[in-house]
Parts: structure tokens; C-alpha cells; sequence
């Protein structure tokens, strides 16, 4: 295209502008509101900040607490994503579509359902612990629910989608004679994956990681409910502040934090994969 | 390539995570049939009690209806505001405007707790706090980067040499616009508008925090009855949820395998 002056815009930004003005009053304008309450709100300075390092704090541990959650739901879910991923592109066409179709059931339920069904599987006297039971595998009911192991099994059940589809969305277009040469070369099955086909989907594995880890850091409903008031994650704790002890100014600080780390991170994701790209993967 | 051990261990390993990936969800179906009044597995009997109950309930129903309500005008706001801008951007094309695309596209990605605290802060002062329009502006913020996407997959397939030859012939901007981009770009316009519905229809963080007594969404009362735990109307509620998913899921599916066969 040929570029055009400075002062004569192209008319189509007339059809962007309601939705960016949307956008700017009712999203961008508010949370620089709340990153401004971070320093004003109860008093001028840092001290909401300060309050990460202060002894006896327990927000430096829910930071904690939620940092080592989110990284072992990215690595778990980033595997099985894989997995399936895999073998989704190096089946038959039929059996690919059914595979799909699974994929995006899964993805499309409600994340209240999902939980709800955590919930009736895990609890004490939930089917798992039961059936356990009944075929004398455990004497005592398994604690899956309010500690990690209940957290980390909801959240890994929401992200394996999430996970797949940068994944297939840098296999397919993987040129499979590439991988003809490494064997006709001499190169075993292993020798193949481990040295050629993994180093190609470098760019899917580091978008899928990093967009579970994005996700995961906000992550509300299942931590909420599977953690049952035991297991305390960043976003549970803003809401508590904001809807319990009123205390803004806290909520956000750490909202600025989350931020802050989300961005970050999404600058990293954008040099391997366009967020378009991934969710365009999703389409039937 | 001839397929080694390994291939058939993972595609089996695959299947057994896509089951793992769906089947939990099914555990809803026995519960909602349990003939007692607490959430337990039915035993020898089933009953249609709690189903009986989901829709006769004025509570439940109303919830319904809101539901209803909200995730179709929010999704009718967010599906035209994001087809108009993916076509301005498309128009545009330039480095300022990608841009913006990419910042658009942030209500996606920015934690719903985030945006639940944005959406608090702007809705007081405008008394829009637990109103059907705070909820509907809201939902269309967070939805229409989903219409932006799917739009903007068709349009990235369509010849602007359509739209210049159209203009050259003489027709208006409006007119190329109604007669010649969106008959081409239908459907990405349509998988946007079912994307958007659906994340209205099933948001809830921000629900949370943005209504209160007057708007009760129908995952707010499901989330009040996963904290609760007793009532198994919550069961019942969530199958006809999943039914709504598949549904909706197979009616997408046949519809693109038409538009595949008409386009050949």
C-alpha cells in the first residue's frame, strides 16, 4: 500500500473508534484509577508496597503460594497439551475431528460446571474417594479438596485446552519432510523428536506456557471453591479486600503486581506467537 | 513415516486426557437425579424433583431470563462493535493500527479480577452498579475482542480487489460495506457473535462484583449454590447447561461442514 500523509487518517479508523472509545472510558481509564489507588489509597506513598516486605506479612506467602501453583499447573498442562497436540496432528482426518470435537466440548463447558463436578468427584465422600474404597485401594477418604492437590487438579482441567491450541497451531505447519531427512539420514525415532521435531515447536511450547501461566496467575473460581478458604491465591485474597475488609489500597497493589506480571509476560508471548493466531486455532 | 511404539502409546495416552478433559462433567447427571434433598449420589431410586424445581422456581427462572437477556444484547453490541473495527482495521492496515489491535485485544487477557475492580471503579460514580445496562457494557467490553478475532480470520481471506471493483463500479462506502464485505465476512461474523454469547452467558467474576440483588445472572446463582453445597437444583442447573453446550457445539459443527460443502 502506498503510505499516506500524516494528516490525512484513513477513514477507517471511523469504524474503530466506538469500540476503542469503549474501551478507553470503561477499561483502560478505571485501571489506571485502581494503579493510581495503589499509591493514594489510604495515604500518599508507597506503603502498600512496603507492606510485601514487612515481617509477619502473609501477603509475601499467597504471593508465593499462588506463584508455585500457577507454575506447576503451566508445566503439567503444558505436557499433556503436548501430548495431545501430537497425536491430534498425526492422526487420520476423522479420528483428528473427533478429537477436536472433545477438545472443544471441554473447552466450551462452564468453568462453574467444571468446578461443581470437581467437587462431587473429589469431596470425602465424593465418587473417587468412594470407588477407592469400595475396591479397597485406600481405608481412609483421600484429601483432595481445601489444600493444593484439589486446586491443581481444577486448574489443570480448565488449561489443558488453553495449553493445546498454540501447540497445534505451531505443529501443523511443521514441513513433516524435514523429518523424512533426519530418518533417511540415519536418525533414530528419538534422536528425530528430541533433536528436530521439539526445537521446531520451541515457538507453540513457549506461547502455550506463558499463556497458562497468564491465565493461571488471575485465576479466581476454581482456586475459590476446590481451595475451599485453605488454599489463598492473589485473586481470592483482592476479593476478599475489596468485598470483606474494604481495604482498596491493597487490592490494588497486588492488582498492579498481577498486572505488571501479566504484561510483561504478554510482550514475551507476542515475539513467538500473535495472541490472534492462538485463538484463531479454536475455530471448528 | 512408519509409526513406532511410542506413537501408539501416546495417541492412547491422548484419547484417555481428551476423555479426562470431558467426562468429569458428566458427574452433574447422576446428582441432579438423586431423589434426596441434599447433593449426594442417588442410590436405588431416581427423580425429577430438582429438574421439576429448576423450572418452576421463580428464582431460577428469573435467572434464566436475565441470562438470557444480558448475553444477547451484550453479544449483539460486542459482535458489531468488533466486525466494524476488525473492517477499520482491515482498511487501515498499518503499523498503528495493529497497534491498537493488540490492545484491543487486551480485555481477553487482563485477569477478570482486574477488570471486576475496573469495571466497580467506573460503575459507581455513573450508578451503574447492579443495573442490565453496567452488566450488558461490561460483558460487551470483555466479549467483542472475541468478534474482532474471528472477523478479522475473514477478512484476512477476502480479495480487496472485491471491495475496489465494487467502488470503481460506483457503489457507496455504505453499499460496499452491506453488499460486499459482510455477505463474504458472515462467518466470522457469526462464530464471533456465538463466541460472545457465550462469554456473557457463563462470566461470572465480574458479575460478582458489578450486581448485587436487582441482576442475578444465572452463574451467580449457580456459584451461591456451589458455595452453599446442599441443593441439588445446582446439579440440574448444570446439565442443562451442558446440554445448552452441546447443543450449541453440534449446531456450530453442522453448520460450518454445510458452509464447507456449499463453498466446493
Amino acid at each position: 500500500m502506498v503510505a499516506r500523509p500524516l494528516r490525512r487518517l484513513s477513514p477507517g479508523w471511523i469504524l474503530v473508534a466506538p469500540f476503542l472509545a469503549l474501551v478507553l472510558t470503561l477499561f483502560l481509564g478505571p485501571i489506571i484509577n485502581v494503579l493510581w489507588l495503589s499509591i493514594t489509597d489510604p495515604e500518599p506513598g508507597l506503603g502498600n508496597y512496603a507492606a510485601l516486605f514487612a515481617e509477619e506479612s502473609s501477603l509475601a506467602r499467597i504471593i508465593w503460594t499462588t506463584l508455585r501453583i500457577c507454575i506447576l499447573t503451566t508445566v503439567i498442562s503444558v505436557l499433556l497439551g503436548y501430548s495431545i497436540a501430537y497425536a491430534m496432528v498425526h492422526v487420520r482426518d476423522s479420528s483428528r475431528s473427533r478429537m477436536l470435537a472433545l477438545l472443544l466440548v471441554s473447552f466450551w463447558i462452564s468453568v462453574l460446571v467444571r468446578t461443581f463436578s470437581w467437587l462431587m468427584l473429589l469431596g470425602r465422600n465424593g465418587l473417587v474417594n468412594n470407588s477407592l474404597e469400595a475396591v479397597g485401594l485406600i481405608s481412609q477418604p483421600i484429601e483432595f479438596m481445601r489444600n493444593e492437590l484439589g486446586v491443581l487438579i481444577g486448574m489443570v482441567h480448565y488449561m489443558v485446552p488453553y495449553a493445546v491450541l498454540p501447540l497445534l497451531a505451531s505443529m501443523q505447519v511443521i514441513d513433516t519432510r524435514v523429518l523424512s531427512a533426519s530418518r533417511s539420514l540415519g536418525a533414530t525415532g528419538g534422536q528425530t523428536f528430541w533433536r528436530i521435531y521439539l526445537p521446531l515447536t520451541k515457538p507453540g511450547l513457549i506461547a502455550a506456557a506463558l499463556l497458562v501461566f497468564i491465565i493461571s496467575l488471575g485465576f479466581y473460581v476454581t482456586p475459590a471453591i476446590l481451595g475451599g478458604g485453605k488454599v489463598l491465591m492473589v485473586a481470592e485474597y483482592i476479593s476478599v479486600q475489596l468485598l470483606v475488609t474494604l481495604r482498596w489500597g491493597t487490592a490494588a497493589m497486588l492488582a498492579a503486581l498481577m498486572l505488571a506480571g501479566v504484561l510483561a509476560l504478554l510482550f514475551v508471548m507476542s515475539r513467538f506467537m500473535k495472541l490472534s493466531t492462538i485463538f484463531g486455532g479454536a475455530r471448528t | 513415516m512408519k509409526k513406532g511404539l511410542f506413537e501408539h502409546i501416546n495417541r492412547t495416552a491422548a484419547w484417555i486426557l481428551l476423555l479426562f478433559l470431558v467426562l468429569p462433567a458428566l458427574i452433574a447427571i447422576p446428582v441432579s437425579l438423586t431423589p434426596k434433598r441434599f447433593l449426594s449420589m442417588p442410590t436405588d431410586t431416581f427423580s425429577l424433583r430438582h429438574f421439576r424445581y429448576l423450572f418452576t422456581s421463580p428464582e431460577w427462572l428469573s435467572s434464566f431470563g436475565q441470562s438470557a437477556i444480558i448475553a444477547i444484547a451484550s453479544a449483539g453490541l460486542a459482535t458489531a462493535l468488533g466486525t466494524f473495527c476488525a473492517i477499520g482495521l482491515w482498511r487501515v492496515s498499518s503499523k498503528a493500527g495493529e497497534a491498537v489491535r493488540a490492545f484491543l485485544l487486551l480485555p481477553l487477557v487482563i485477569p477478570p479480577i482486574i477488570s471486576a475492580m475496573a469495571f466497580y471503579r467506573v460503575f459507581v460514580p455513573m450508578g451503574l452498579l447492579d443495573t442490565y445496562a453496567g452488566l450488558i457494557l461490561a460483558h460487551t467490553v470483555l466479549a467483542a475482542p472475541l468478534a474482532l478475532i474471528t472477523v478479522s480470520a475473514s477478512l484476512a481471506g477476502f480479495d480487496q480487489r472485491l471491495e475496489q471493483a465494487s467502488r470503481n463500479l460506483g457503489a457507496s462506502n455504505l453499499t460496499t460495506m452491506r453488499r460486499v464485505i459482510l455477505p463474504s465476512i458472515r462467518p466470522g461474523v457469526l462464530a464471533g457473535a456465538v463466541f460472545a454469547f457465550i462469554a456473557s452467558w457463563d462470566e461470572i467474576v465480574v458479575t460478582l462484583f458489578i450486581s448485587k440483588f436487582n441482576v442475578y445472572t444465572l452463574p451467580r446463582r449457580i456459584w451461591n449454590g456451589i458455595r452453599e453445597n446442599t441443593d441439588p437444583t445446582v446439579a440440574a442447573a448444570a446439565v442443562v447447561l451442558i446440554f445448552i453446550t452441546l447443543i450449541a457445539f453440534t449446531a456450530m459443527t453442522v453448520a460450518s461442514r454445510l458452509r464447507a460443502k456449499s463453498d466446493t
